[in-house]
């Protein structure tokens, strides 16, 4: 566990990151929508964080005043360590900055997050279904959507 | 030409011949999705071998293939292609639903798998199995050849 | 096909093209490419402009059946992941949900897992290897390798009841200890494996076809593969030596003494190379895990998370309404998140899981390595030819379970 590091990043952004803790060895930085970008751009460049892992979205359908949880996971192959990020979305203003001018790989991720959940990548506009097909309507991993309500493309014969 | 004597034994004999001819020279057409595909891979290879049976050499191409091996689970978004592939076939053509997923969805219930190809295609054999083991399908194999050599042939005109 | 037909449907590929290329689609049903994949390449000539890979035609939903089952009911459905080497998905899923609970396996269980995802990691890596021999026209070396992969399944079959989705796994152990004469047949099979591999570099390492074909194509720099998000076996060819494995231990990892292999340019021949020479150093774990497996339980005492006995079962009533309430209401796990990653074969394969107190889970996300590699094919592909696709495409081991989930 690197500590040293974890309280060097969190006097550095504390400025913009809300709450930060540390849980299964991993730092988790809860922020707004608007300070996000800046907080990647300084870890890629300050602290290393060269590997996006992962990017998903949570759905707390009326669990929560703000529907949407975006969560970020970057690795650092230098100092190899992980920080999650979560920035809390409502569903009126789903929307959020596009990492695919640090990061490569968040192209597909973010396609899949949003044919998944419908949250909206500002900056990104090559928004095309990647797992879904064109026709699909709606955001299946939404709590709301019906696990059985099928859309096929080619009529069923029986 | 049905009213001359002995045409019935001519028609079954010749079914007979073209049976015989067409069960043990099967072209498959693999089209693999899922991890059926392993299981297929193990079955065409040495330890158990569908070359004894005549069905050893896929060809990947609709035009020149009379078994379309469906193996796998099939989405939504690959149904308009294995109409397609399906439609794309020569008569006389037969279709193996490969794997619980090909028969009936699998334990996938949900808005993207197909409930089952032959929603989409007529099936002939259905294999059971998640996945299936290399005997099932050679059983397999061996039931649709029994299959297609007592059905009709018709060959020259609609009835001979 | 039309070129402003195309234009309408697909703007973005044909954004920059001009009139004299060629569009091509290498559809997905196609017999050199490994799983339903889709590229869409513009020729020039020969020579490939620009791809654009679709993936998705294997999505078979995993993340919403897994909001819908119990923590043990998803099990199975993460076999189907990355279907090749299934026990790794397996002990991946387990470690997060373990992680999370705060349950602590036994020595014996630790040191199982690990020999067993080493095992299964071999037959991923053999399953890689034969393909991309196989689509390039060795078919001999597939068929040794194939026979050797035979053999691990039928012996895991032995152990597990089935040969290729084991669903092995239960949270807080394993579902049986090893059977008699397990170990022995191990030591067998590890060196009929290394018979037949021996003869495989005989017939491929040096050949001249195959230098040909693989050296020099698809390359890939360190910080491209950085930036694109890669890892595993296609990070360290291209010499970088990143692995999960020695940079942050799990499972028994810190015990074992093994080395990490790295490629020099990061083509297709180092990929092919750092695969056998990872074969060969799995090969050398597990003989040390089978030397050093602990004597002693192998699940853990107490039926909070693991199903009773069945004996006890059907004599006591608290054994009976344990089993009942673990199966029709699923192990309670405190609300909470956790992300852990395992090695897999193809790279960094983690389970971020979220719960809500209950036994039911409330999300469950894959990290896919197979699915950010393919978002990242696209710099291998370009600048080559069109027939270096096979070999390029091969090595990238793309699995469709786990890149369309």
């Amino acid at each position: 566990m690197d500590f040293e590091l974890f309280k060097a990043i969190k006097k550095e952004l504390i400025n913009e990151v809300t709450e930060s803790r540390l849980t299964h060895g991993i730092l988790e930085l809860k922020m707004s929508a608007e300070n996000f970008f800046g907080v990647v751009s300084k870890l890629k460049t300050s602290f290393d964080f060269n590997l996006l892992l992962d990017l998903t979205a949570i759905d707390y359908l009326k669990q929560k005043e703000e529907r949407f949880d975006v969560i970020y996971h970057l690795y650092s192959t230098l100092h190899l360590v992980r920080v999650r990020l979560k920035i809390s979305l409502s569903e009126e203003n789903a929307k959020i900055t596009t990492l695919t001018t640090l990061y490569g790989s968040a192209n597909f991720m973010e396609r899949e997050c949003h044919e998944m959940y419908g949250i909206d990548f500002v900056g990104n506009d090559d928004l095309r279904p990647i797992l879904l097909y064109n026709g699909f309507e709606g955001y299946p991993l939404r709590k709301d959507y019906p696990i059985e309500k099928e859309q096929p493309l080619v009529p069923y014969i029986k | 030409m049905n009213n001359l004597p002995g045409m019935e034994y001519l028609t079954t004999r010749k079914d007979e011949f073209v049976g015989w001819a067409r069960k043990f020279s099967l072209f498959p057409y693999p089209f693999v999705t899922a991890c059926c595909g392993m299981e297929f891979m193990s079955v065409s290879s040495t330890l158990y071998d569908t070359d004894r049976f005549g069905a050893a050499l896929p060809r990947f191409s609709p035009r020149q293939a009379d078994l379309l091996m469906v193996v796998g689970t099939i989405s939504h978004k690959q149904a308009p292609i294995i109409k397609k592939v399906y439609d794309q076939m020569c008569d006389p053509k037969w279709v193996i639903a490969f794997g619980a997923c090909a028969t009936s969805g699998g334990f996938y219930r949900n808005y993207s798998a197909v409930q089952g190809v032959d929603k989409i295609i007529p099936v002939d054999i259905y294999i059971p199995g998640c996945p299936p083991r290399p005997e099932m399908v050679i059983d397999a194999i061996i039931k649709l050849q029994e299959k297609i050599a007592k059905s009709k042939h018709p060959i020259v005109t609609e009835n001979f | 096909m039309n070129f402003e037909k195309v234009k309408a449907i697909i703007p973005s590929i044909t954004k920059g093209s001009t009139e004299d290329s060629v569009i091509i689609n290498l559809g997905p049903s196609h017999p050199a490419t490994h799983g339903t994949i889709q590229i869409i390449a513009e020729l020039e000539g020969e020579t490939i402009k620009r791809t654009d890979i679709h993936c998705g035609y294997l999505h078979r939903g995993f993340e919403k059946e897994a909001e819908a089952h119990t923590w043990h009911g998803v099990i199975p459905y993460t076999d189907r992941l990355n279907y090749c080497s299934g026990l790794i998905n397996n002990f991946a899923y387990a470690d997060t949900v373990e992680t999370l609970i705060g349950l602590q396996i036994t020595p014996r269980c630790l040191y199982l897992r690990t020999l067993l995802s080493e095992y299964s990691r071999l037959a991923d890596h053999l399953t890689c290897v034969a393909a991309i021999l196989m689509e390039l026209g060795a078919m001999t070396a597939f068929l040794y390798l194939i026979t050797i992969r035979d053999y691990i399944y039928e012996h895991l079959n032995h152990l597990t009841g089935a040969r290729l989705t084991y669903s092995y796994v239960r949270i807080g152990g394993v579902a049986n200890d090893l059977p008699e004469g397990w170990l022995i047949r191990l030591e067998e099979i590890l060196q009929f494996y290394e018979n037949y591999v021996e003869k495989v570099h005989k017939l491929v390492d040096r050949n001249r076809i195959f230098i040909d074909r693989t050296r020099n194509t698809g390359v890939l720099s360190t910080t491209d593969a950085l930036h694109w998000g890669f890892t595993g076996p296609i990070l360290r060819s291209t010499g970088a030596k990143h692995d999960l494995r020695k940079d942050n231990p799990y499972l028994a990892y810190a015990d074992l003494d093994f080395e990490v292999p790295t490629g020099i340019k990061g083509d297709n021949y180092d990929r092919y190379y750092v695969r056998m020479r990872e074969m060969d150093e799995s090969v050398h774990m597990i003989r040390q895990c089978a030397k050093k497996l602990p004597s002693g339980p192998i699940n853990l005492e107490g039926h909070k998370y693991m199903l009773p006995p069945k004996e006890l079962v059907y004599k006591e009533i608290e054994s009976l309404i344990n089993h009942f309430k673990i199966i029709m209401e699923g192990p309670i796990v405190p609300s909470g998140d956790c992300y852990r990653a395992h090695e897999g074969a193809n790279g960094e394969l983690g389970f971020y899981i979220v719960s809500d107190g209950s036994g039911v889970p409330y999300k469950i996300h894959v990290r896919a390595p197979s699915f950010i590699h393919v978002g990242g094919a696209h710099i291998m592909l370009q600048g080559g030819q069109l027939a270096d696709v096979v070999p390029t495409f091969g090595s990238l081991n793309m699995i469709g379970g786990e890149c369309d989930r």
